[in-house]
């Protein structure tokens, strides 16, 4: 094993395959020392942008789903991920890369100590980065997004065509019955365009992505496994984020954004997910295709996705993917799943 | 029928558990060796690991320059897969330490042991300053954080986060980026990126992983040798066990059971006996393992992976190995006497083969073939060509020789029968005579065991004495310095020249010679280098005349690439065309290499600025010297090497697989005696027809028994003579034809004559313990039972 894989394992402080007990990479574990959410914080932007450091852990995570000049549907995710292993450091930051196509997928991940400017995040101008990979721009507003592994890349521009959203009450997004907590909030309205790299040659692509930021510092309990994370642009120009936690109790939420950024939120029964189908991705059975209803706003959808196997084999492995969706309303997203062993 | 006969072939056992003994003790030792040789294979693999990764050969190029941590992050936002690495001597200490960055390091840069469960605080404390990493054994100040001791470091060594490293060692520099491979193309080059800077190949890449290699092929062929002595040792014991039953398997087949059925039996029986012991030997073998290789349990895991990381498991290859170790004596040996008793007559006479083998033809054809072997072996290590060659060469000297031991034996024994005065001596020699064919296999085990030991002496010795010399060269002087730039090692050697025996410089040019990139060298006249670089050939006078300017040294490689030797003219580029005045040894290096005057090294290369100086000064004043230097000079701990631990610490990892390899040759003589003790216990109880006559005819016991244990002297001191010129002739292929087919260059053989007399001491020992119990046996043999061979018909 190398130092490496060692220390990161420790660094996230995983016992990997022990989501059961422990959470998804270590989201389950306590947050003694850190500052915790509290419910009433109002955002401060840009600076919120910006990283912070008291949290144990937090994350830019941005997804697209993009259509190629060649007729093929594409998916672009591109995540970097702040940890403090003590509320006074060290920071540690790790990237992750995803690129999907109907019949494969690419992934890559890197790693850095914060503090030496390998990686970081910068609020004012945007500026998020680890080694050559980043995301950055004036303002949230227009980013330009670049990352590129030995096998593939993409260089994407991205316009905000909406609001920031925030979800939960007012970003104190709520993570079980207990009260475990994050603050989350998302810029759900980017138009893209750019050029993915792909083994077969370059392709041009325009599509929609979406960006979350979130941080806490425990946002899991500890019997919770791991979440099924949908972010779906409907045809009608509303979007839907909706996630059940599996494990314990189960906890279930969605926020209904409408075009104008409108947000309502939703808890427990109102979304209702259901397996359809499951595929082998990996050595395990996940499923790649859902049936998520919100009775409230009419919506019954099948979620599909577009690539089964899109399977980020990074050293905290999950499922991360664009899907489309048909029933009451035509969909393009994203699937994430963690914690299926 | 099968029951009835299987019982009565296994009571043969019961009646006779000494012979059980030896046939299971037999094997299981043969298979021990095996076992034994293919730990200390790799436990060789590991201890070189281990001085190769100290010594810095990273096989990795790198980025050098006066760089820090905000260059590397420059470096990989631009792409560069790089990580950074500082390397220096812990203050206070001997201990070498080295800083790295967890989240770049490759994978290959591993530190063994540190799956510890706590994980978060492991991290935190290695990142944040607490805890560093430690071979056993360093002793660190306690000004540093706690070191945790992890078994897997090579020896005198401490790992730190690199942040950690800068601030123990005072510096905020680095010491260089490692370029991991997977670079993207069209990368801005790192040259331009951190102006300063500049890529440098592997340092002297790969010269020890060369030298370990050679000596990682020299042990596997020595694991083949020790196949192929415990090879004999199991066809001796399996073949004693079908001798020694052969009146039983007359009665049986008298008895009605069918030729083929008995022959299915005993060949159940044998598969059952290679199960049984080739399990005893691979646990024997791995107790041997376990006892003298503290680090198996590490190598076995570079070995076979993370399976049996931590733990001392037995591989799937091992058992493999063992059995089918088991599995060929019993091919080779029990397929030989099957054959033979599925065509026995009926009521063939029970005498055991051994008399029947005492045929002058049978002596012939092992003559004639031993020498055609030899001459083959001859052929080989002359005209061949490739290491196939090699092997081929290696392997017919063994069994040439090993074949031609009963015929000079019995001529030896022959002449000794003429010579002989009087009836009884005459009787002594031709006994021996007589026993020769019975014993020749067990003695041809003496033989190739006593022939590995010399060789694998003399071969370890020589590898021993050329890594001491080729350390003696790189290392001679007790530091190495480096200065930051020309005033530095101004000023640096205007302070240093009254306080130490001398200052020498080393400068060093990039050059292309006889039409190939190498390097040359400026040496100055100084005794350090005439009494340490051994020259294989040269003109007279060499050192004064390089002293005077004149000609130049190149290294093996170059001589032997070129065809050039001492007194031919080279061309060494911008060195200019020159007379060779000697050739030196230059284990490893792939590259060329040349080695001119100062004077006339100032002259072809008038620019070069020498930074690197060499430092003589009598050892014990050298931690001092360092600690001096860095606190005038402020001079970074990296710049200033203290070689005599780096060597003092490359010879322990040496010694460490000496010592195992001693262990090995006793195992392997202990092994050869027991075949000749079970060898001699069997003939005692078969040729008592021979020995009940003189008995009768007035010779005591007493007398019968000391002449017993004489010839059994006779004939071990005969085997260690002849095996002494095998043993050298198999060092000398070794290291003058294997090697040289494998790598290009040539081991010196060095003679050992000391170790070799011990040896043929220790053959003689061994010969007088398995001959002692015999004989002992026949001393105190009753007269009846003497007496009973008389009415007894055989």
């Amino acid at each position: 094993m190398s130092v490496r894989a060692i220390f990161l394992t420790l660094l996230l402080a995983i016992a990997p395959g022990a989501s059961t007990a422990q959470g998804f990479a270590g989201l389950g574990q306590g947050g003694e020392g850190f500052d915790l959410p509290e419910p009433g914080r109002v955002f401060a932007f840009p600076a919120d942008h910006g990283p912070h450091d008291r949290y144990r852990i937090e994350w830019w995570y941005l997804t697209a789903v993009l259509d190629g000049a060649d007729g093929r549907s594409y998916g672009a995710q591109w995540t970097l991920f702040r940890s403090a292993l003590t509320p006074d450091g060290p920071q540690v930051w790790m990237g992750h890369f995803g690129l999907t196509t109907p019949d494969a997928h690419f992934s890559g991940e890197r790693f850095a100590r914060g503090g030496i400017g390998q990686a970081g995040v910068t609020a004012v101008p945007f500026d998020a980065w680890i080694d050559d990979w980043r995301m950055a721009g004036n303002t949230l507003d227009a980013l330009t997004l670049r990352a590129a592994t030995e096998e593939a890349g993409y260089a994407l521009d991205l316009r905000a065509e909406g609001p920031l959203v925030l979800h939960g009450g007012g970003g104190y997004s709520v993570k079980s019955a207990t009260g475990q907590a994050s603050y989350y909030y998302s810029q759900p309205f980017f138009a893209a365009s750019g050029t993915l790299s792909l083994p077969d040659g370059d392709v041009a692509v325009t599509g929609r992505a979406w960006l979350d930021r979130e941080w806490s510092s425990q946002p899991l309990e500890g019997d919770q496994e791991g979440w099924d994370w949908f972010s779906l642009h409907l045809d009608d120009g509303h979007r839907l984020m909706a996630f059940s936690l599996r494990g314990g109790a189960g906890f279930h939420y969605a926020s209904w954004i409408a075009p104008d950024g409108t947000t309502t939120p939703y808890y427990g029964d109102a979304l209702m997910l259901e397996p359809l189908r499951q595929a082998r991705v990996a050595r395990r059975e996940v499923p790649v295709e859902w049936r998520l209803r919100l009775p409230a706003r009419g919506v019954d959808l099948t979620v599909t996705a577009v690539n089964p196997d899109s399977w980020q084999a990074t050293l905290f492995p999950y499922w991360e993917g664009p899907v489309t969706a048909t029933g009451s309303h035509g969909a393009r997203g994203y699937l994430e799943m963690t914690g299926y062993e | 029928m099968n029951r009835a006969a299987l019982g009565a072939l296994l009571a043969h056992w019961r009646r006779h558990p000494l012979q059980l003994l030896t046939l299971v003790v037999g094997l299981a030792l043969a298979t021990g060796l095996w076992t034994g040789v293919q730990a200390i294979n790799a436990q060789a693999r590991l201890s070189y690991a281990q001085a190769a990764a100290t010594l810095g050969q990273d096989a990795l190029p790198r980025l050098v320059g006066d760089l820090t941590l905000a260059d590397f992050a420059t470096a990989r936002r631009a792409g560069w897969p790089v990580t950074p690495v500082l390397e220096g001597r812990v203050p206070g200490s001997r201990a070498r330490l080295l800083g790295i960055d967890p989240f770049t390091a490759p994978p290959s840069a591993s530190v063994p042991g540190l799956t510890g469960d706590d994980g978060a605080g492991t991290l935190t404390g290695f990142l944040g300053g607490t805890l560093v990493f430690a071979a056993p054994g360093v002793s660190l100040p306690d000004s540093l954080p706690e070191a945790r001791v992890s078994a897997g470091l090579a020896p005198g060594l401490v790992i730190a986060d690199i942040a950690v490293a800068q601030s123990i060692l005072g510096t905020n520099r680095i010491d260089h980026l490692l370029i991991l491979p997977g670079a993207r193309e069209g990368l801005v080059p790192l040259e331009t990126l951190l102006p300063g800077a500049r890529t440098a190949a592997p340092e002297t890449q790969g010269d020890l992983a060369r030298l370990t290699d050679s000596f990682h092929l020299n042990l596997t062929a020595f694991g083949l040798l020790a196949f192929a002595v415990g090879l004999f040792i199991v066809h001796a014991a399996i073949g004693l066990a079908f001798e020694q039953r052969r009146p039983l398997l007359r009665t049986l087949r008298a008895l009605g059971l069918p030729a083929s059925r008995l022959t299915l039996l005993l060949a159940v029986e044998l598969a059952g006996f290679t199960l049984i012991a080739g399990a005893l030997g691979i646990l024997m073998g791995y107790a041997v393992a376990a006892a003298l290789l503290p680090g198996v349990a590490a190598t076995l895991a570079g070995l076979y992976g993370a399976n049996v990381a931590g733990s001392l498991g037995l591989s799937p290859v091992w058992w493999l190995s063992g059995f089918g170790m088991a599995g060929a004596g019993l091919v080779v040996a029990g397929g030989q006497s099957l054959w033979q008793l599925a065509r026995l007559p009926i009521l063939a006479p029970a005498m055991p083969r051994a008399w029947a083998r005492a045929r002058a033809s049978t002596l012939r054809r092992q003559g004639i073939g031993g020498v055609v072997l030899l001459g083959v072996a001859g052929l080989a290590a002359v005209l061949g060509n490739g290491l196939a060659a090699g092997f081929v060469c290696l392997g017919a000297l063994l069994l040439g020789a090993a074949l031609l031991l009963p015929p000079l034996l019995s001529l030896v024994l022959d002449f000794g029968i003429v010579r002989a005065k009087g009836p009884l001596a005459q009787w002594l020699w031709a006994d021996a005579r007589q026993q020769v064919p019975g014993l020749s296999l067990a003695l041809m085990a003496l033989l190739l065991a006593l022939a590995a030991n010399v060789g694998v002496g003399t071969m370890v010795g020589s590898f021993r004495a050329t890594f001491t010399g080729f350390l003696d060269q790189r290392l001679a002087s007790e530091l190495y310095l480096t200065a930051a730039d020309g005033a530095e090692a101004a000023a640096l050697r205007a302070y240093l020249e009254p306080r130490v025996d001398a200052v020498l410089p080393i400068p060093s040019a990039e050059a292309v010679l006889e039409g190939a990139p190498g390097e040359i060298h400026g040496q100055p006249d100084h005794v350090t280098f005439r009494q340490n670089w051994p020259l294989l050939d040269a003109v007279p006078d060499v050192w004064n005349r390089l002293a005077a300017g004149e000609g130049a040294l190149v290294n093996e490689q170059l001589a032997r690439r070129a065809g050039l030797w001492a007194g031919a003219e080279a061309d060494l580029g911008q060195g200019g065309r020159r007379e060779i005045l000697g050739v030196y040894s230059d284990y490893g290096n792939p590259l060329g290499q040349a080695i001119l005057g100062m004077a006339a090294f100032g002259a072809a290369f008038p620019d070069d600025v020498n930074l690197r100086f060499a430092l003589r000064l009598p050892p014990a004043d050298a931690p001092a010297l360092v600690d001096d230097l860095e606190a005038r000079f402020d001079l970074p701990p990296d710049r200033i090497v203290d070689q005599a631990s780096i060597k003092a610490f490359s010879l322990g990892v040496f010694e460490q697989t000496f010592a195992v390899t001693a262990a090995l040759n006793v195992l392997t003589l202990g092994v050869a005696g027991f075949a000749l003790w079970a060898s001699l216990t069997t003939l005692g109880t078969m040729r008592l027809p021979q020995v009940a006559p003189v008995w009768a005819l007035g010779v005591t016991r007493r007398r019968l028994a000391l002449a017993d244990l004489a010839r059994a002297l006779i004939l071990a001191a005969f085997t260690a003579v002849l095996a002494v010129p095998t043993g050298v002739a198999l060092a000398w292929v070794l290291l003058a034809v294997v090697n040289v087919q494998a790598f290009g260059w040539r081991l010196p053989l060095l003679a050992a004559p000391g170790d070799w007399a011990a040896l043929a001491l220790w053959a003689l020992v061994a010969a007088a313990l398995a001959a002692a119990l015999p004989a002992w046996r026949l001393w105190r043999m009753p007269p009846a039972q003497l007496v009973k061979v008389f009415a007894h018909e055989r």
